[in-house]
Order: C-alpha cells, then structure tokens, then sequence
C-alpha cells in the first residue's frame, strides 16, 4: 500500500522548490525520471516533453487506465531586457497581476535570485496606492550581476515548508499530483495497466495531455491536480456558498468544471471506493476551471474521464498552503479505485 | 411528427446527462437502423444505407442547455452554475426539473436596484424542502428547464427545440429514407452545448468523408431584432457559415441543387455567432467537407423555443432527397 511518510514529503519538498514553468519543465522531468528509474520498464519522454510510462498488470482482461498529472506549474518569462539587469516580463498561465508586486523570484535554470519591485510607499502618494500596478510597470530587478536571456522562464522564489499537518510551497499546484502518481506507479495495482502521464503545458491550456492521451489512447483516464479551497470565514458573517473546495475535507472529485463534464460511472467508482474504505471525499463545487482531464477525454474517440484534486489555499499565488490529511486520502482514494477497477465498470453506458 | 416533437421535447438531459433521450430515440430508431450502438462520450450512432458507400454523418445533438447544483444552503436553497449558454434573464421565476423527476422554481436574491437583472450567482432553486438535511438534491445534480410543448398550429413552441427538432428531422429522415447509396450515420450527439464534445469524438471514430449536421439557427424576423435573413416559415436554411465555420462550398452547392431540384423551400444562412457539430466535424483527423442543414428558430436558448412545422417538415425532404442519391462534391 503507498503512504505519505517523510521520503515522500522530502520528495514534495524537492519538487515544490524546482522551477518548472510551463514549456520549459525539465527540472521536474528530470526528478521525475529518477524517482522510478528501477520500479518501470516502459518509459518515454514524447515530442513536447510529457513523461509516459506503462506498467503492465497481471490480471486477465485489464483495464487500460491514464493517470495523469502535470508537471508544470504558472510563472513568468523574460521578454524584454531594460539593461541593468533589470526585465519586462509576461504572466506564464494564470496569474494575478496584482499579487506579483514585491515578491521575490528565480530565473532560469539556475535560480538566479531576483524581486519584482515596486516603488515604495515613500514615494507614491495615497491616490496612486488606490490604484493597481498593471504590468507595463512591473519588473524583474535582478541586480547587475544578475544574468539572464530573454525568454528565460521565472518563478516565486518560495522555500517548501511544513509545519506538522501544515504544508506552505509554490507550486504544490501540481506537484501533489506528480508525487501521488510517482507513489501509484510505485505500488500498481495487478488488475489494471497503468498508465502515467506527467504531463506539461497544463496551465496554458492542456497542451501535454492532448497529445500524451492520443498516444496512450486508454479506455478511461483519472486526472490528478490539485484545486483552490476559498473556505475562509466571510466577512460579513454570511456562510460563503463558493468556496470551490474546503480543506480538511478530503480528495475533491470533480463532476464538472469548465472543461469536462465527468463521466459519471467514474465518479460512482469514486464515490463507492471512498464510502467502502471509510475514505473522506468532497465533491468540487460544478464550475468553471479545467484539469488535463479536459484535453483526455476529447481524444480520438472520446475516453471516459474524471478528476480528483487536492484542495489548496491561494491557488497560483506566491504561497499555497494545504493539509497533508488531504493529500494522504488522495493518495489513498485514488490507489483504492483503481485496485477495484474492472471493465463492469464501464460495462454499462454512460448515464 | 408533432407527437414525436413532443416526446423529444419534454424529455430532461442536459450535456452529459444524456441517458433519457437516449433512451427515447433509441426507441424510435431501433426498427429504422442497420446497427446501433452507443460510443465512450453516450453519442447514440445509428447506421443506414449501403455498406461501403460514400460514408456520410449526419450529427444533430441530443442535450440541452441546463443548470448544475453547486452548493446546497442551510434552508434547503439551491445555488447553482449553467450548463451551456444560459441567459440569465432567462432564469427568474422559471421551473426546473431534476434528474429524478424533483420540480424546483428558480428565485432570486433582494436587490435594491430593481432595474438590474440578477446574476446567476443572485439565483437559486427553490424545490420546498425547508433544510439541508431534508433537501434531496445534493451538489452536482443537474436539472433542465421545465415547461410542456406547445402547439401553435403552424408554429411548435417547446424548451429544448434547440436540438430536439434535429434529432427528430433525423428520426422522420431515417423513417421516410427508402434506400441510400451512401453509408449514413446518423449521430445524436452529446455534449455540444458545452463545446460540441461528442460530435469531436464521433467524428474521429466514424471518420466519415462528409459531415452535416442538423441544428437550430436564429431569425431576424421578430420586433426590432437583430438583422438575419432568416424567418421562420421560408425553409430550412442552408447554412454559408456561422462563428466557427465556413460550410464547405461543395456542400452548399449540394444542399442548394437537392433543394431546387425536389421544389422545396430553402434560406441561405448567415449566422453571425454560435455554431455547430458541422465545426467539431469538418476539422476532424484529417479534415472533412462539412455543413449543415439549419431549423430558423426564435428565442434559441429559452424556455421557449418557437419552429414552424413546414420548416422542419422540409427539412426531412431535403435531407432525404440528399441521401437518396449519389453524391460527388
């Protein structure tokens, strides 16, 4: 059975402290092919940077089952260089512009340390701090030594660090998911072949997974991800209605976002695999948003799909933080359904 | 063909929740059909015709605009998001049906300024229950609009015409279709309102070498609206392009020769936005020569959709006469 102990939050750690931008992920490919060096034959890096393996089972009539979970995560590029070692830059997927002011950074393969600066209070009168930075103001400052080529790719210069049940890092979106499917492959399951997918381009629209699904062309795919929680307190007092996901809650499972309507015979699976091992799930909130699933299950013929992510607070901010419960039950949930997975599953037509 | 209207209409399944619709014109194309079966996505695919012909889909899609449960309030109210393109002042102080058969009506939150139409996060459905824990429904029920077929005579005023009349000019052509060189397929579609999903994956599974599909379009033929030349009354209309296609000009010409040949009424149409499986269809695989035979239909997207019975009926004509006969584009 796969758990979360301390080499599996070391290997978190690791991850969330990589850079790994979208379009430019081999930091965490890298690691990635390490960690199951020696546990799978069958791996391949394809044409746009997406990490396939196949592990076969054992069993009789198996299912054919991607997982997936991309590898990128948002951040910045260089675009334009001021001289001084000082860069106009664009937003990598999807960002808030107005929380990048102040933050420092990494750039490049290197990690070259840096800050996105601002003008201080000093010298901004009360009106101007009404008013929010837009982009053309920003800059990366790097300082003069600080080197770096246009199109390098940049990210929040967050250390991973946790606190008991209490896990802060950058990019835990999706690194979570990166870790559960590094410890499903490491624990297969006999009736199903498993196949992983560490996907890329995710945050700029779902690019990896396309092509990776029409490669592994699967009878049914589960994506991994990880999802906001806004379960903060109201101001108001009012019980907020959109909160997305809560934390502490368990793994979410998705049954619809903006980008797939989930096959519904997979989310029973999930929902009685959880409810049968005593697991707790949540549903996500039907919304907007979109995981790799989005890309899966449009490919060739259509494949039945589904998500389930680990709740998180701050989503593509310079800090998220999350409960490692909610993680452990992903990991658990997930590795149940897809031990349970037969082909009745499917056997039936789509509701 | 109004009794099979009314059938298809006051049937609820919103995108990806197909299975009753399904259910209904697999009924009625289970006699007309040489094979049946249904894909991963719940298209329902049908085949007709000569084995070996020229392969030709015909997709109309079978779900329809509905809403989706997102949070259930400590009173019983249900707060909700769209599923496909729902108009909000669509919403106030209509009826939904779930899934289950629960009728719900939709209500709205105070609001000071009157003038304002609510936001779809200002509404909830209300189906009687006084608490959480009495309420039925639960987060990612789905529920469509709830209002009976109408029939005006000439016109047909139902929810969900929008694409319902598609898959019954399908069914009447499947019916009225005596024979055809072609391997037809006929595709009732899913998804489509959320981004013409099924329609992506049929098509890569037939691979067919022609695509038509058979879809609602918009009027310019009510007070004040906006400028289309299309009325209800005048014909199916023969769709030039629309937001996300441009017909394949083959096609066009063919739909066009068919319709002047069998004497039938027919619009050219010119659709500023939206569009149909005919777009999902014609850049498939390798690409494929696409089109779309259009139903003129007032107030798309509302509880109330209005047809005119002539329209659809020569809507069977043209398609039979089309896959009647050899085609060369």
């Amino acid at each position: 059975m796969p758990a979360i102990g301390t080499p599996q939050l070391k290997l978190l750690e690791k991850l969330c402290n990589a850079v790994a931008v979208s379009g430019d992920e081999g930091e965490v490919r890298q690691i990635v092919l390490e960690e199951i060096k020696g546990h799978v034959e069958d791996i391949k890096v394809d044409a746009l940077g997406n990490v396939l393996v196949t592990k076969k089972g054992t069993t009789a009539k198996r299912l054919r089952v991607m997982v997936s979970a991309h590898m990128d995560e948002v951040g910045f590029m260089l675009v334009a260089d001021d001289g001084e070692g000082i860069y106009r830059f664009e937003p990598v997927g999807g960002l808030d512009i107005r929380q990048l002011v102040g933050k420092p950074i990494w750039v490049g393969r290197e990690h070259t340390p840096g800050v996105i600066g601002a003008r201080p209070i000093h010298l901004t009168t009360a009106e101007e701090r009404k008013r929010k930075i837009p982009l053309d103001n920003l800059r990366i400052d790097l300082g003069p030594t600080g080197k770096a080529k246009l199109g390098d790719r940049a990210t929040f210069a967050t250390q991973f660090q946790r606190n008991g049940p209490v896990l802060i890092a950058k990019a835990l979106d999706n690194r979570f998911g990166v870790v559960t499917l590094i410890e499903l492959l490491k624990h297969a399951p006999p009736n199903i072949d498993l196949l992983a997918a560490f996907t890329v381009q995710e945050e700029v629209g779902l690019r990896g997974a396309k092509v990776a699904a029409h490669a592994l062309n699967p009878d049914l795919a589960i994506a991994v991800d990880s999802t906001p929680a806004f379960d903060l307190p109201a101001w108001d007092d009012e019980p907020s209605s959109f909160y997305n996901t809560r934390l502490g809650l368990g793994p979410a499972i998705y049954i619809a976002d903006g980008a797939t309507l989930s096959d519904p015979r997979l989310v029973r699976h999930l929902t009685a695999t959880g409810d049968a091992g005593k697991i707790p799930y949540q549903f996500r909130q039907p919304g907007g948003g979109g995981t790799d699933a989005g890309a899966i299950h449009r490919a060739r013929a259509g494949i039945p799909s589904v998500s389930v992510s680990v709740p998180h607070r701050y989503a593509h901010t310079a800090a998220l933080i999350a409960r490692l419960d909610d993680w452990k039950n992903t990991l658990t949930l997930l590795h149940a359904a897809l031990a349970h997975l037969t082909p009745s599953v499917l056997a039936g037509e789509r509701a | 063909m109004k009794r099979l209207i009314q059938t298809l209409t006051e049937t609820f399944s919103p995108s990806g929740y197909e299975g009753a619709i399904r259910d209904v014109i697999r009924k009625e194309v289970k006699p007309l059909a040489a094979e049946l079966r249904v894909d991963a996505l719940g298209n329902l695919i049908a085949r007709k015709g000569t084995k070996g012909g020229k392969r030709i889909m015909i997709a109309g899609h079978m779900d329809e605009i509905g809403l989706i449960v997102n949070h259930v309030d400590e009173n019983g109210f249900l707060r909700f998001t769209t599923i496909g393109g729902i108009r909000p002042h669509t919403l106030t102080g209509g009826r939904v049906r779930f899934m289950d058969g629960t009728p719900g009506v939709i209500g709205t939150d105070f609001s000071k300024d009157a003038g304002r139409l609510p936001a779809v996060d200002q509404c909830f459905i209300d189906i009687g229950a006084t608490s959480a824990g009495d309420c039925p429904i639960k987060v990612g029920d789905v529920c469509a609009f709830e209002r009976p077929f109408l029939d005006l005579g000439k016109r047909l005023v139902a929810k969900s015409m929008d694409d319902r009349i598609g898959c019954a000019v399908m069914i009447e052509t499947m019916r009225a279709l005596k024979s055809s060189p072609h391997e037809v397929y006929f595709v009732f579609s899913t998804q489509e309102e959320v981004g013409l999903r099924g329609a992506q994956t049929a098509t890569f599974g037939l691979d067919p070498e022609i695509g038509i599909s058979i879809d609602v379009t918009l009027t310019g033929d009510t007070p004040k609206a906006r400028q289309m030349a299309v009325s209800l009354g005048r014909g199916p209309a023969i769709k030039i392009r629309d937001g996300g296609m441009l017909a394949d000009p083959r096609v066009v010409d063919w739909m066009i020769r068919s319709a002047e040949k069998a004497r039938l009424p027919y619009q050219r149409e010119v659709l500023e936005g939206g569009t149909t499986d005919a777009k999902a269809m014609q850049v498939s695989r390798a690409g494929v020569p696409a089109g779309c035979i259009s139903i003129p239909s007032r107030y798309v997207h509302s509880p109330s959709e209005m047809v005119d019975h002539d329209d659809v009926q020569n809507a069977v004509k043209l398609l039979t006469t089309m896959l009647s006969k050899p085609v060369e584009l």
